[in-house]
């Protein structure tokens, strides 16, 4: 490979790889609207005797339904739900009577707040974790880490949460329960970032920081134990698989301490794959805060969807589900994308 | 065979087992098996994974027998409500008076039906999308795994939540919605299985004598898709359950007064500070069952898949 060629043609499967990047982002978005679109017709309750109520005469009926577009063929009827969709238009709110999108704007830093948190914790215990399960591999520690990830898979999230909220907030006292912040401090500090740690941070609200910190801290430690569970077992494979390979080998024939040979040879090889776990459960987490939010009175997208599906106001469940499916998809593809731009074995 | 099987000593039985000449087919499959088992009991976990199923299936079919009380009727309600464990109510009584231990050996009915009609369900949907889609290839390949990954995009739980929305709250539904959301992997798989075995030699035959398409892809290819999707079935048993008991709990599965776990627990979460074993006994049960499930898997793919183990 010439030098200026070599640079054209990494750049043009660059570009490529974009492209295709694009494609399938588009594509999957396409399919979450049409399956969005789909459940929203499926619904048994007639959305127009929803507003008009069912006394109605038929002329207004008939008016509404017309206004609602429902006379429409249904690929017509798809083409407008995905225009609306595009631009961020998902109806208002039965309950908030809000735009359904303005209602998602507030929610979505206290999912973002709890499930990066999450991650943060699951990461830093769940590598070192599986690192060691790796090293002393079929040693005790090796089977504690194994049934401390199994335990993880198989515990219901919404049990371990209520359990903890019993232990550590009723019965210990060690934390703060339910909520993001006490009542007398949330007038406290005016909301920039709508994540009450980095508001009351950096307005030097430290006694609402703290207090905030207190609420916080068990269910992202709920959540980082989930994530630790997934991000530990991947590790322990990801290193197991490197420290077979003969540069491993080469790194102890050449007289390097053992935990160079691990941290710093073995470790750094396996973080190319984990990129794409941390993605993966960070999307995952998004997930389980719907049962999460609900237990900790947390109010985030999870609750918010919940609350809806309570009442029945469809607008909201959909765009919340198109919400969170959306940035399911993002976050997969760029763990992706990530993987090939970091893995140069990918590159061809 | 029969004489061979007859063999009086075990130690026989053992080395026509082993043989590395089987006489038949199910000499040969019988041998597989064997050595199958022989690495599954030499695990510990999932070994004690498979008696804690096989007990929930014995408590399943026993419930009539095991319950001391009815699961739906409740006791005196002015003094029978809220009471801690005891030797008449081992695992206490919920705020309607009834036996918490009752409700919850007959929920493992309803527990085991839901993952039974789930699997039945989404499995050959998988199966169907990822074997033609494999074996057609071209444009039908890429619409089915567009299709199959659009799924996969989705949250299983949030997915599964809207399905329930619009169809109303229910155990049906509830099982619908959850099979809508379980079979994209099982495609994956039937496909990449698929792509191996369609360009083999027995393939050419068999289309050289002459059978249509259907016929290949029903005769030939699913069958040999086949165990490993029930593997990856298994693994996710543990899934469906705790997908199961979400939708319970959040009052969109089983409603009451069915004794459903994840709604069991929904109801003892009003009385969780005074009375914590109104939700600690039946989220006990969810998380034994589907610890059971997960091990049981997780010894079946070492079983079956020897690579995965190492």
């Amino acid at each position: 490979m010439s030098r200026g060629g070599g640079h054209v043609s990494a750049l043009r499967s660059f570009l490529k790889k974009i492209a295709q990047f694009v494609i399938v982002l588009a594509t999957t978005l396409l399919g979450l609207v049409a399956v969005t679109f789909f459940i929203g017709r499926v619904v048994p309750i007639d959305p127009v005797i929803a507003i008009v109520g069912d006394r109605a005469p038929a002329h207004v009926y008939a008016r509404v339904r017309q206004e609602l577009g429902l006379d429409l063929p249904l690929i017509q009827q798809f083409w407008i739900y995905l225009k609306k969709a595009v631009s961020g238009d998902f109806g208002n709110s039965v309950l908030t009577t809000n735009p359904v999108l303005t209602d998602i704007v507030n929610v979505f830093p206290a999912t973002l707040e709890l499930a990066t948190l999450g991650t943060i914790i699951g990461t830093l215990i769940g590598i070192p974790l599986g690192v060691l399960a790796a090293v002393k591999r079929g040693t005790l520690i090796d089977q504690c880490v194994r049934v401390l990830g199994l335990i993880g898979y198989s515990i219901p999230i919404f049990w371990l949460g209520l359990m903890a909220l019993l232990l550590f907030y009723a019965k210990l006292g060690w934390v703060e329960g339910p909520g993001r912040l006490d009542v007398t401090y949330s007038y406290m500090y005016t909301p920039v970032t709508g994540i009450v740690l980095i508001d009351t941070l950096m307005q030097g609200q430290m006694d609402a920081f703290w207090n905030a910190v207190s609420h916080v801290t068990l269910p992202a430690c709920l959540l980082g134990y989930f994530s630790l569970a997934y991000i530990s077992r991947m590790t322990r494979s990801f290193m197991l698989n490197e420290l077979a390979q003969e540069y491993v080998i080469a790194a102890r024939v050449k007289g390097l301490s053992e935990i160079r040979v691990i941290w710093r040879h073995a470790l750094r090889n396996a973080a190319v794959p984990l990129i794409t776990v941390i993605a993966l459960s960070y999307a995952h987490l998004l997930e389980g805060s719907v049962l999460t939010e609900t237990i900790f009175a947390w109010p985030g997208l999870g609750q918010y969807i919940t609350n809806s599906l309570q009442n029945a106001d469809m607008n909201a469940v959909l765009g919340g589900t198109l919400v969170i499916g959306a940035a399911f998809v993002v976050l997969n593809l760029m763990s992706d994308l990530l993987y090939r731009l970091l893995d140069p074995r990918t590159r061809s | 065979m029969t004489s061979a099987a007859s063999l009086p000593q075990p130690a026989g039985f053992r080395a026509w087992l082993l043989s590395p000449e089987p006489a038949s087919r199910w000499q040969a499959r019988l041998g597989r098996a064997y050595l199958g088992w022989r690495t599954f009991t030499k695990n510990p976990l999932a070994v004690f994974g498979l008696c804690i199923v096989l007990l929930l299936l014995l408590v399943a079919v026993f419930a009539n027998f095991l319950a001391p009380y009815s699961p739906i009727a409740g006791g005196d309600l002015r003094t029978a409500r809220l009471l801690p464990p005891s030797a008449a109510h081992w695992l206490g009584t919920d705020d309607q008076a009834r036996d918490i231990y009752s409700r919850v050996i007959y929920g493992s009915r309803i527990t085991l039906w839901v993952v039974l009609l789930v699997s039945v369900i989404a499995t050959p949907i998988g199966l169907l999308v990822g074997t033609v889609a494999g074996y057609l290839g071209g444009w039908v390949d890429t619409v089915l795994m567009r299709l199959t990954d659009i799924f996969l995009a989705f949250p299983r739980l949030v997915l599964a939540l809207a399905f329930v929305a619009a169809l109303g709250p229910g155990i049906e539904n509830a099982i619908i919605a959850i099979a809508i959301t379980s079979w994209p992997p099982y495609a994956r798989i039937a496909r990449a299985e698929t792509l191996m075995v369609r360009n083999s030699d027995f393939i050419a035959a068999v289309k050289l004598q002459g059978a249509s398409t259907p016929r290949i892809i029903f005769g030939h290819v699913v069958p040999l898709c086949i165990s490993s999707v029930i593997v990856r079935v298994t693994l996710d048993m543990a899934g469906i359950i705790l997908t199961a008991a979400g939708l319970g709990f959040l009052g969109l599965g089983a409603q009451p007064p069915m004794p459903e776990w994840g709604a069991m627990v929904a109801t003892g979460r009003n009385y969780l500070i005074d009375q914590w074993w109104v939700a600690a006994m039946p989220g006990l049960a969810i998380f034994v069952v589907s610890l059971g499930f997960n091990l049981l898997g997780d010894g079946l793919r070492d079983v079956l898949d020897p690579k995965a183990a190492k």
